[in-house]
């Protein structure tokens, strides 16, 4: 049976809406120690032997499966870098959840630097849902620099939702990725960052095969002091379409760098971007108002 | 309950001070439907937003449910049940509907208790509930949800302006039909719409006629619509549509 105190419990819903123990494939990671696990028929876990992390493996055909892999940090000071590998074989269709949180009451900086790769196999469809949160009031700042890489085979589709609700310091978040032909990848992402905190988000997006295509599209809000950068890039080397947008709320003394880019080295590839920041139009805040938010909270939004 | 005692507003245009609304008194009984009707310029707008808010009086006050609600905000008003569906919803670029209806509802709604205000409005809600309220939503379907963030709300007095601008005749019909609905569900909740629209006219218990920031007439709807009725202030749907 899993243990876990309240702040990891609490840490655990927040980036993993988890409020019980998960069906299907899990692995639970806390303090830098895996305190639960669990496999199924189609989805086996295995620790690395190498470095530290996991590999994720799902059998050709798996359907309506999930796998959760959330990291929770409570220890100040803590510094980690893992490697997960998720691979995925034929005609799957699975949901992933990973996500970190990082409860830093200390005085000394805690650290989670998850390097994740997925081997998205032909025709197979992945759903990933990323949750970055921090929280504590201590001087340590919480830092969390993912890197996500993702490498698709013909005819499959990865979903991503990336998001960092508040709380996380600093982050460089890269996240890259090829497609082979008609393969498909769309990525939602929001960020949050206030006080003094600095965000890098880089995507960089290859499409190499014939039909294949890419949405990529940025939220975020930069409040109080922070910044942000933004550089979203698909470079196009067949006949693909790919669209990337940045749309960005600044507020207080937020400031953010939005650097969408395009490269296109085939005549039949189609690319669009878009970026926009402005400030949060007072229309929408009296909107929200009479829906009963105070003209602060809607910017938490 | 809501009573507006001298309620006067004026702002500035062209570096000249205009009075539009001037001196108004009225009151919201609970279980009421009023329509408030009059000529277009006649501050009919003005005054909807005056009660939720939006708009501050410089002179007179509210009264709402036996609390002087005068010097009360937006958000105050509104956790304290007053409901407002704008003539022009705005868009919400990043947002999905089914966010807004749960900010609307103040708790986490589940997909399926959204849907069902969704088709309360007559959209088809596994079409809408993921939608972002951004450019590819058309007019109509933006009025639709704004609605719908009303009766999410489960307020005690609901405003409307101009429910029925950029809504087609088909919507029209359901549009009457959530507000008898409104009214039958909840005890005690009274619904103020702004509307020339005969048809909804034509099931006000009362109806106030503005022109000029001033209340020109006001009675049952007995008393008032026949007054009225083929000049400006009701208009027949499909005459206004054609």
């Amino acid at each position: 049976m899993v243990q876990m105190d309240a702040v990891q419990e609490r840490l655990f819903k927040e980036v993993a809406d988890l409020h019980n123990i998960p069906e299907g494939a899990y692995n639970l990671r806390a303090n830098g120690e895996s305190i639960g696990r669990n496999t199924t028929a189609n989805i086996d876990i295995q620790s690395k032997t190498d470095v530290s992390g996991i590999d994720i493996r799902i059998k050709a055909g798996t359907k309506n499966e999930s796998v959760h892999i959330p990291v929770v940090l409570s220890q100040s000071g803590l510094k980690e870098d893992i490697y997960n590998d998720f691979f995925i074989e034929e005609d799957c269709d699975v949901l992933i959840v990973a996500g970190c949180g990082i409860d830093n009451c200390g005085a000394q900086d805690s650290e989670h630097d998850g390097i994740h790769r997925f081997y998205i196999g032909k025709n197979s469809r992945v759903c990933y849902v990323e949750k970055h949160y921090g929280s504590g009031d201590g001087s340590g700042k919480r830092i969390l620099n993912p890197v996500t890489e993702v490498h698709m085979d013909e005819g499959s589709i990865m979903e991503m939702e990336m998001v960092q609700i508040k709380g996380v310091d600093s982050t460089k978040r890269t996240t890259i990725a090829d497609l082979k032909a008609d393969a498909k990848l769309v990525v939602h992402e929001r960020l949050m960052t206030h006080g003094q905190q600095q965000a890098y988000s880089i995507y960089k997006v290859d499409l190499n095969g014939d039909g294949s295509s890419a949405d990529v599209v940025s939220r975020s809000v930069a409040r109080d002091d922070s910044y942000q950068k933004l550089d979203l890039c698909v470079v196009g080397s067949a006949a693909c379409s790919g669209h990337t947008e940045c749309d960005s709320i600044i507020m207080d003394n937020g400031r953010i760098l939005a650097v969408p880019s395009l490269e296109a080295n085939n005549i039949d590839a189609a690319l669009v971007h878009e970026a926009a920041i402005g400030k949060i139009a007072g229309e929408q805040l009296i909107k929200l108002m009479t829906l009963g938010l105070t003209k602060r909270k809607p910017r938490n939004r | 309950m809501l009573e507006l005692k001298n309620i006067s507003f004026s702002a500035e245009s062209d570096g000249r001070n205009v009075e539009i609304i001037r001196d108004i008194s009225l009151t919201v009984e609970d279980d009421k439907f009023i329509v408030i009707t009059g000529p277009n310029g006649g501050g009919k707008s003005t005054l909807a937003k005056l009660i939720a808010g939006i708009e501050k009086n410089t002179a007179g006050s509210f009264i709402f449910d036996g609390e002087d609600i005068t010097d009360k905000n937006i958000t105050e008003r509104a956790k304290m049940g007053i409901g407002f569906a704008f003539q022009q919803p705005v868009r919400f670029k990043g947002m999905t509907v089914v966010d807004l209806l749960r900010i609307a509802a103040g708790k986490n709604l589940s997909v399926s208790e959204a849907c069902e205000y969704l088709s309360e409005v007559g959209l088809c809600a596994k079409d809408y509930i993921d939608r972002e309220i951004n450019a590819s939503l058309s007019g109509g379907e933006l009025k639709r949800i704004e609605i719908a963030t009303v009766l999410a709300r489960n307020v005690k007095l609901a405003l409307f302006d101009e429910p029925e601008a950029g809504i087609d005749l088909w919507s029209f019909n359901n549009l009457i039909r959530i507000f008898e609905k409104m009214r039958s569900e909840c005890k005690g909740r009274s619904i103020v719409v702004i509307s020339h629209q005969e048809r909804i006219l034509n099931i006000a218990d009362e109806i106030i006629v503005i022109a000029d920031g001033k209340i020109a007439k006001k009675g049952s709807r007995e008393e008032i619509l026949p007054e009225i009725t083929g000049t400006e202030s009701a208009v027949n749907i499909c005459h206004k549509m054609a």
